[in-house]
């Protein structure tokens, strides 16, 4: 089979583990030859926000606020371990000591491979974002049908 | 994560230039060169430096 191998990601969590998952998966495939969609949707949409601390991004008063509790790549919590928001700080302190690429340069590393990234359409709606408050590398904003259609002949994996 | 960093080091490169890649025994020194070659690049040599590191060299 000369075709492409393709691996597709639906990235659900915004959980600093579930995301370095996400990203050291589709890096990985990426670098052996395979095109990579990830496919980010709610709390997932966290790792790809322009502005990585807090801010508040939003459309009115009450996804304002989720949008600065929520936050960006920087103040993702763990899914275990997160102690108050010390321990991604703590994970990434042990990344760096042996040597395993952190969460941020994992994204660089997806951006530089080129990976496709999408966001979902109606998430966004939902937290009141905007695809102006996305990275650049951000391709379309998608629904489902458009993901399937993109994923089909492939693998896919939710995280 | 190994092999990504080869292959966006080997993308910023030249056809024909030379990459050197230190890397550690076990699954990094097993999988950057058999990657490499699959993807086909040429693995010039694979030499042992000191201790568990090992120097890949691949030509683009």
């Amino acid at each position: 089979m000369a075709e492409t191998k393709k691996l597709s990601i639906i990235a659900f969590s915004g959980d600093f583990d579930k995301l370095t998952a996400v990203f050291t998966l589709g890096t990985g495939a990426a670098a052996v030859g395979y095109e990579v969609n990830i496919f980010f949707t709610f709390w997932g949409l966290d790792a790809i926000k322009k502005k990585q601390g807090r801010s508040f991004t939003g459309g009115n008063w009450l996804t304002k606020i989720f949008g600065f509790m929520m936050g960006g790549l920087k103040v993702t919590p763990t899914s275990r371990f997160n102690f108050l928001g010390a321990g991604p700080k703590i994970f990434r302190y042990l990344m760096k000591k042996n040597n395993v690429a952190t969460l941020e340069e994992l994204v660089e590393a997806a951006k530089a491979l080129g990976i496709n990234m999408y966001a979902c359409e109606m998430a966004m709606h939902v937290l009141g974002l905007k695809k102006e408050d996305f990275i650049p590398e951000v391709k379309d904003v998608l629904g489902v049908a458009s993901f399937l259609k993109l994923s089909d002949g492939g693998q896919t994996l939710f995280i | 994560m190994t092999f990504v960093k080869t292959k966006i080091e080997l993308s910023k490169l030249q056809a024909g230039d030379i990459l050197e890649v230190l890397l550690t025994e076990g699954e990094p020194l097993d999988n950057v060169p058999r990657n490499a070659k699959e993807q086909g690049y040429n693995v010039l040599s694979v030499e042992h430096v000191e201790g568990t590191t090992h120097r890949v060299t691949i030509k683009k």
